[in-house]
């Protein structure tokens, strides 16, 4: 039981001495480390150390998401008095007896991973790393099943400074002074959204946290929450304390069920230390957390949308105001934020709020996250200080272009967001500088794309997407996007007339001008930049008949040229049989079976297939 | 709405049929904090609803019509809940759920050509079952196992980096 900070201290210093184990090997346990084979690591990690009676000298910890998803699975080999270690990447099960074989040193011939960010809590910035770490401070470090792991690394620290030394106003004081904004898209100023709430009259209110990441390509806040679920925790527990409240709700989606249990375990661990309940540290101040499941609906990102989902209602957004801080969830007085920006704050609350402004850009202090993905190299989550430059995330960070190819553009913002070209790399990303070159933060989604990518199937993919999760409340938002993907379907099929995109473009705004909620307003958004950025491309499409990307199927042809040697690889690898031809002798492609999926195309050793 | 029917056409009614299940949606229906507050039992719905489809597979209507009884709600009000949110589905899912994921990694990757493929190869359209119950097909949007993109679940099985060619394969595999 934790019930005061010397308690806490005790606590934390006994389990210091007790961390007796010479070597500490870090497994990633989260989503994706699962998903890439890393329980047979773990399970023959563990069979050779019991064989080789190291169990006592080494200790396993089944860590959540480094970030280094390409890299999965990986195993860290961690030194903990001089806190430095060996990640090796890629790991096969084979490969672990040599890894335990070379505790001390590197095992030649395996592939490492380089660590390529800094804590800027623990350690100033020496050797200029690009990545710093605050929201995963703990990622892939502790193990989030271990109460103890948590508090080893200052764990409810920030909140035994606010429960026995701050009041409610200097809470959100510091937070609103650190200039942290909200980091599950729009960026509102997190400390303005708590005074608001803080204001009302005292009476029921509720701390919420939006754990309902639907951004499709963005999972940060599953990292942080199969990670690191306690500081989320805390987090909320500082928000309740500061607003009023003495309820907080995690609304989460079912689909992430490796978070949902590590959440269950931390809440059921808080509450058995004295951390959640009554008289938390001693201060009067009673807090509990619940669980409620989101059932798989993108608007319930919206804020109103999401109260309306907890009320177990359909999740379509109201109109604001009253903002949810007046009245939110039934009726009461409501904060809700994001995951990644409830993260951030017992790390502001510990250091203050002129430390975290010293990192990041004057409107946008802080570190934001990244799911990089689509084409790049190393896809994975990286985090790094507001106003780092898009080149450096996506080159050096992510590794260049997959496959040699050329960078084509990067999508920012999920379907809210655009695509930004070639010439806008330089440009240093935060929350304004996004949205004047018209995309937008989102939630952190960063997805890459090379000369294989169509934009105008891009543009028309998120369009579908916003199709699928618009709730249908507004018109703008129901019967505009379904306009506005027939026109891009028109486009990507040919049947397009020259005014379409004047046509479109029209709509578009119209369509972001008039919806009810976020959703619809930005819904646009990837169809307004791709025709900023590359009308050449939908011309093409319209004027032409041709996708330059050659990538919709119905403006392309497969056509075999005289280079063909006639070694019937493209018809034995046709799906549906409709390459025919002797050995030897020149193959035909039969152009009405032809379901133009490319295969032969690939296939083919010499050049011999046309995609025109 | 669909109403449970069998797929040859006998129609039958799950809560009846599988008193063992009912009973268990029951208890944890009774052990929620349900008062006479209409309003404030809404908020127990979805977690119900998540309950009853873990039980029973889907939500037919005679599962809608029990969870609004404990709950003392309408029938309208479960099945606007059903109907909105994409996880609830109240028509039976086969033994064997497919789902591309079609988030903006994986389909920059590649996922529809693999999507394509197992429409083409179970002859289903996105969001159907075979008449046997044994293949459902869905897309997804995303699993968050981006660097293995494109990706396919069948049921708790992940699948990274599939090519259209694999597809044969994994529907072997289930057979």
């Amino acid at each position: 039981m934790i019930d005061s900070v010397e308690t806490l201290n005790k606590r934390v210093e006994a389990l210091r001495r007790e961390s007796l184990a010479a070597t500490r090997i870090l497994v990633s346990m989260g989503t994706c480390g699962i998903a890439a084979g890393a329980a047979p690591v773990l399970a023959e990690l563990r069979r050779l150390l019991a064989e080789r009676g190291l169990e006592n000298t080494v200790e396993i910890v089944e860590t959540g998401c480094i970030g280094q998803c390409y890299a999965e699975p990986s195993v860290e080999i961690l030194n903990p008095e001089s806190n430095s270690g060996i990640t090796y990447g890629k790991v096969k099960v084979s490969e672990v007896s040599m890894i335990i074989d070379h505790l001390a040193d590197v095992v030649p011939g395996l592939e490492t991973v380089n660590k390529t960010w800094y804590y800027p809590e623990d350690e100033a910035n020496a050797d200029n790393r690009l990545q710093a770490r605050i929201v995963l401070r703990n990622s892939g470090r502790i193990d989030p099943e271990k109460l103890e792991d948590y508090l080893k690394n200052r764990g409810y620290q920030a909140l035994a400074k606010v429960l026995t030394g701050m009041s409610p106003a200097e809470v959100v004081k510091e937070i609103t002074e650190s200039g942290l904004r909200g980091r599950g898209g729009g960026g509102f100023p997190t400390g303005m959204k708590w005074s608001f709430a803080a204001a009302q009259p005292a009476g029921r209110k509720y701390i919420v946290c939006n754990a309902d990441e639907g951004d499709p390509g963005a999972f940060m806040d599953r990292a942080v929450l199969e990670g690191d679920p306690h500081s989320v925790l805390e987090a909320m527990i500082i928000g309740g304390y500061a607003i009023g409240a003495d309820t907080g709700i995690v609304y989460i989606r079912a689909e992430y069920p490796l978070a949902v249990k590590r959440l269950k375990i931390a809440i059921r661990q808080a509450e058995e230390n004295g951390l959640l309940g009554k008289n938390i540290f001693g201060s009067g101040f009673n807090f509990k957390i619940e669980l409620k499941y989101g059932a798989g609906a993108f608007v319930c990102g919206e804020e109103t949308a999401l109260i309306h989902s907890i009320e177990g209602k359909r999740g379509e957004p109201t109109f604001k105001p009253p903002f949810p801080a007046v009245s939110g969830l039934w009726g009461c007085p409501t904060v809700v934020n994001n995951v990644e920006t409830y993260a951030n704050v017992p790390a502001v609350i510990r250091r203050g709020a002129a430390w975290f402004r010293t990192i990041g850009t004057e409107k946008s202090p802080g570190t934001k996250v990244f799911a990089l993905a689509g084409k790049v190299e190393n896809v994975g989550l990286v985090e790094v200080p507001m106003g780092t430059a898009l080149r450096d995330i996506i080159f050096n960070l992510g590794g260049g272009i997959r496959d040699g190819k050329q960078f084509k553009a990067v999508q920012t913002g999920g379907p809210s967001g655009g695509c930004l070209k070639a010439d806008r790399l330089d440009t240093r990303i935060d929350y304004d500088t996004l949205t004047a070159l018209g995309s937008m933060m989102g939630s952190g989604g960063m997805i890459v794309m090379d000369e294989d990518d169509c934009m105008v199937n891009i543009a028309k993919f998120f369009l579908e997407f916003t199709l699928d999760e618009s709730c249908g409340k507004c018109t703008p938002c129901r019967i505009g996007n379904t306009r506005l993907h027939e026109m891009l379907d028109r486009i990507c099929t040919g049947r397009a007339t020259g005014d379409t995109i004047n046509k479109l473009r029209n709509l578009a705004y119209a369509v972001k001008d008039t919806s009810l909620c976020g959703l619809g307003q930005t819904s646009p958004n990837p169809v307004l930049s791709t025709l900023a950025n590359f009308e050449e491309e939908y011309e093409a499409h319209i004027r032409d008949k041709k996708c330059p990307a050659g990538v919709c199927t119905k403006l392309i042809t497969y056509l075999i040229n005289d280079n063909c040697v006639g070694c019937t690889l493209c018809a034995r690898n046709c799906p549906v049989s409709c390459i025919s031809g002797e050995r030897k002798q020149k193959h035909v492609i039969d152009q009405d079976r032809c379901i133009k999926c490319g295969v032969c195309y690939q296939a083919c050793k010499f050049h011999a297939i046309d995609r025109i | 709405m669909s109403c449970g029917d069998c797929p040859d056409g006998r129609k039958f009614d799950l809560i009846k049929e599988f008193p063992e299940k009912t009973k268990q949606l029951n208890d944890f229906i009774d052990a929620l904090d349900i008062g006479p507050d209409r309003n404030r039992n809404r908020g127990f719905l979805i977690e119900s609803l998540h309950e009853a489809q873990h039980i029973f597979g889907y939500l037919p209507r005679s599962v809608q019509q029990f969870v609004a009884d404990k709950l003392h709600l309408y029938l309208s009000e479960v099945y606007g809940v059903i109907s909105f949110y994409s996880y609830f589905t109240d028509r039976p899912v086969g033994k064997y759920k497919i789902s591309v994921c079609t988030g903006t990694a994986c389909f920059v990757r590649g996922a529809n050509a693999v999507l394509e493929e197992f429409k083409r190869l179970l002859v289903l359209e996105n969001g159907e079952t075979t008449p046997d119950r044994k293949f459902s097909l869905a897309s997804l949007r995303c699993v968050g196992a981006c660097s293995l993109a494109p990706v396919v679940m069948v049921n708790d099985q992940v699948y990274g980096k599939v090519t259209a060619k694999m597809v044969a394969d994994i529907i072997n595999e289930c057979k």
